[in-house]
């Protein structure tokens, strides 16, 4: 056991570092240094230096554009890519639809889908949830139902993330009503958002701004060929997709960056008055929380070491999203805290790109940190709230 | 960056971890627990015999050259087990010291047959006014001649009653709470002035009241250099920590499985207890609670394989860990047993019992939290 790099993992440290410090834009970056949303074109750009460099699929077999990193490389990457301050690629092609197309598409698909995934050309959306469906996933109602050579899909999904930029939406639809399992009548397809029949609408969440959406359908023509895999089968597509994203689960890379910049600011001195890291209680809720956090990295570096010994990552990554999202909100409170009476202005104007920096009420970005506070209780609800990750421990690790 | 262990190091694992499950059962350890001695001479021995006792020695000492590393992993089999054998006082703590001070000779007087598991021996590291504090010390070392003449009071002294040599930091010179000044001595238990005031701890495990009155020490039991004990002092009593939070985790992991067990089979209202949901998210939680101790465990014994001198916040964060995380998963087994959980006949009684003592030594999670802020 030894917990230090080789020299071979410093090695790749050093040049994964390099490239962050001279590839990142500085325009991106000074959106994210200053609490300014990205634009879609934002992301775009950055992924395809990304992609340039080979960087953009990092979990991906080989054959289609992976890396073939070790466990540890990828360790490294998440923390460098965190430390940068750069955003991660966008979840929804890269790490959410493509190891579908890749494990349970046909090659005309891999061909047609994969590469523009790859290369950010085309901006992908999830469609699980919906109205009536949200923990409880398998009562999925949109319905796809086969006429001729198309599938005509009416329905709606909901909590669309990012669904307003998004080209293609990967949706969970029920073919079939007649089944012994609720779960078998429903299929994986792919749906092309310039559809006519596809109207976005946009979700104002809590914190005043618009980052998720409710899509609907009505009488949308889908090629048959969009249909991923066998017909019924979307729920299991469905379930090896949550279990996919291994990497980076826990996001204990972004929460330790995140901790260390609160640490340094905390112990500053502002208009002469005393670090708040002098106050023995908030320090004291700091280092808790910083030790949890350090127990959740270990925890991650344990199921990618397994991972990479050719265990699948399974339903112990559960336990990631449980605590991954607990310790993240525990960061945004502590944020939250620090800022005090700064936390309470609400001035979006304030972080317009071209708004100076200071002219603006508060210290830095400190305004938006209720915005986030806010905004970050959604952890533990998506992606399968932490309650249903408690579920799945309980059937699959426990045996209860 | 690497978790896997040496070939030595997996079969260390699997002897202790056999020897658990084959040859050291919960009733044979009541009867070791509640003897005077508070463990079988026969198995230390045994222990001894299979060369445990010499893991952590340097190879020039006649030992196995052992490190943190194997440390925990010996003490998570004996906290799966429940050990009440003196493995912490006498290998932990005397032995840590005097392999770290001892001079040649007074390793062949004290260590050697520590190693052999002939001599018991115990450190005093604590006094009753410094709570948790190693530094809070006002027993006094007076030279006399060429000796020193002891005055004190130190508590909780484990394995007391059974040692033969007691280490004893004393303060030669500086004020109660001075880290400089403090050096540490060898004593003879059947010293005059010394009382041992033996008792038996609510674990099961033997420790006693030391006082010392006018105790007469020849300058040959000063071990390292005069004044400068505390350094050592305090590295020891980091490792032991480390010693007992891998096994607590040992513990912690043997009452969830136990736990998960119960619930599975305990019959209520016409099924298993587990089929309630109230009950599965709280064993989830414990769970959880599992995989994150299990996780600062490793991390905190790679870094003092590092370096033990520098590990002391990694120390601190795992011992509030274990306070807080393992304690919560040692209640709630407790809980979730109901009535059988408090009953003497049980063994996770017995396990809640040790995790409760392994809380308060070498200092609590606030102690630790509070550390680990002053170290930050």
């Amino acid at each position: 056991m030894n917990v230090k790099l080789s020299a071979d993992e410093l090695a790749f440290r050093d040049q994964v570092r390099q490239f962050f410090a001279l590839k990142y834009p500085a325009e991106i970056r000074y959106k994210t240094d200053n609490g300014i949303e990205l634009e879609r074109d934002d992301h775009v750009r950055w992924q395809k230096i990304l992609y340039a460099q080979g960087w953009a699929a990092i979990n991906w077999p080989v054959e289609y554009g992976g890396t073939g990193w070790s466990a540890v490389q990828k360790y490294i990457f998440a923390n460098e890519i965190a430390d940068a301050n750069a955003p991660d690629m966008v979840p929804f092609g890269v790490k959410m639809v493509a190891p579908v197309i890749y494990t349970f598409g046909n090659d005309a698909q891999k061909r047609r889908f994969l590469p523009d995934i790859l290369q950010s050309n085309v901006w992908w959306c999830q469609g699980y949830s919906e109205p009536g469906a949200g923990s409880d996933l398998a009562s999925v109602k949109t319905r796809a139902e086969r006429i001729g050579d198309h599938y005509v899909v009416n329905g709606t999904k909901t909590w669309t993330t990012l669904g307003h930029m998004a080209d293609w939406i990967f949706c969970l639809v029920r073919t079939s009503s007649d089944v012994a399992r609720r779960q078998e009548g429903i299929s994986f397809l792919l749906i092309d958002m310039s559809t006519p029949g596809v109207s976005v609408k946009p979700i104002i969440t809590i914190e005043g701004e618009r980052e998720v959406n409710e899509v609907h359908f009505e009488n949308v023509r889908v090629p048959l060929e969009n249909l991923v895999g066998e017909t019924g089968k979307g729920w299991t597509y469905g379930k090896v997709l949550l279990q996919h994203e291994r990497t980076n689960l826990a996001g204990t890379a972004r929460s330790n960056f995140r901790m260390r910049r609160l640490k340094a600011k905390t112990r500053q001195v502002v208009h002469g008055g005393e670090p708040l890291m002098n106050d023995r209680n908030f320090a004291r809720k700091f280092a808790a929380t910083e030790i949890e956090l350090k127990a959740l990295e270990y925890t991650d570096l344990r199921t990618l070491a397994a991972v990479a010994t050719g265990k699948a990552p399974g339903p112990e990554s559960s336990i990631l999203k449980i605590r991954g999202t607990e310790v993240s909100q525990a960061i945004d409170a502590l944020y939250m805290e620090a800022a005090g009476y700064y936390a309470l202005p609400w001035i979006p104007s304030q972080y317009a790109v071209d708004f100076p920096l200071d002219d603006r009420i508060g210290l830095g970005s400190e305004t938006r940190t209720s915005l986030r506070y806010f905004n970050g209780r959604k952890a533990s609800i998506y992606g399968g709230s932490n309650e249903i990750q408690k579920n799945i421990i309980s059937k699959h690790v426990l045996g209860l | 960056m690497d978790f896997s262990l040496t070939e030595e190091q997996q079969m260390l694992v699997e002897s202790v971890s056999r020897f658990i499950d084959n040859d050291y059962d919960f009733e044979q350890r009541q009867k070791y627990a509640a003897s005077d001695a508070g463990f079988s001479r026969e198995m230390w021995q045994t222990f001894a015999e299979l060369g445990w006792t010499a893991v952590p020695f340097g190879e020039t000492d006649g030992g196995l050259g052992g490190g943190p590393v194997e440390l925990m992993l010996m003490m998570q089999e004996f906290g799966r087990g429940l050990v009440v054998e003196p493995f912490l006082p006498n290998i932990v703590l005397a032995g840590g010291v005097l392999r770290r001070l001892a001079t040649a000779e007074q390793k062949n007087r004290w260590l050697q047959p520590i190693m052999t598991g002939e001599l018991q021996a115990a450190l005093a590291f604590a006094e009753p006014q410094g709570r948790f504090n190693p530094a809070d010390i006002s027993t006094t070392a007076r030279r006399n001649g060429a000796g020193f003449v002891l005055d004190g009071r130190k508590n909780l002294v484990l394995n007391s009653g059974n040692a033969a040599v007691i280490i004893v930091p004393a303060r030669t010179s500086g004020e109660q709470k001075d880290r400089s000044g403090i050096t540490l001595f060898a004593v003879d238990s059947e010293s005059g002035g010394l009382t041992r005031n033996a008792y038996k701890t609510v674990d099961g495990h033997q420790a006693g009241e030391l006082i010392l009155q006018d105790v007469n020490v020849t300058s040959e039991s000063v071990l390292g250099k005069i004044g400068n004990g505390f350094e050592t002092l305090q590295t020891v009593i980091d490792e032991a920590t480390l010693a007992v939070c891998a096994e607590a985790v040992g513990i912690m992991r043997t009452m969830q499985d136990k736990t998960v067990e119960y619930a599975k089979n305990r019959v209520q209202f016409g099924v298993p207890i587990g089929t309630f949901q109230a009950l599965q998210h709280r064993l989830v939680d414990t769970l959880v609670a599992c995989e994150q101790t299990y996780s600062l465990l490793l991390w905190t014994a790679m870094v003092c394989d590092s370096d033990l001198t520098a590990a002391g916040k990694a120390i601190s964060a795992l011992k509030y860990q274990v306070g807080t995380a393992a304690l919560h998963v040692a209640r709630e087994a407790v809980q979730l047993h109901g009535g059988m959980g408090v009953t003497w006949e049980l063994d996770i009684a017995h396990y809640f019992k040790r995790m409760a003592a392994i809380e308060l030594l070498f200092g609590n999670a606030d102690y630790h939290l509070e550390r680990y802020v002053s170290l930050s």
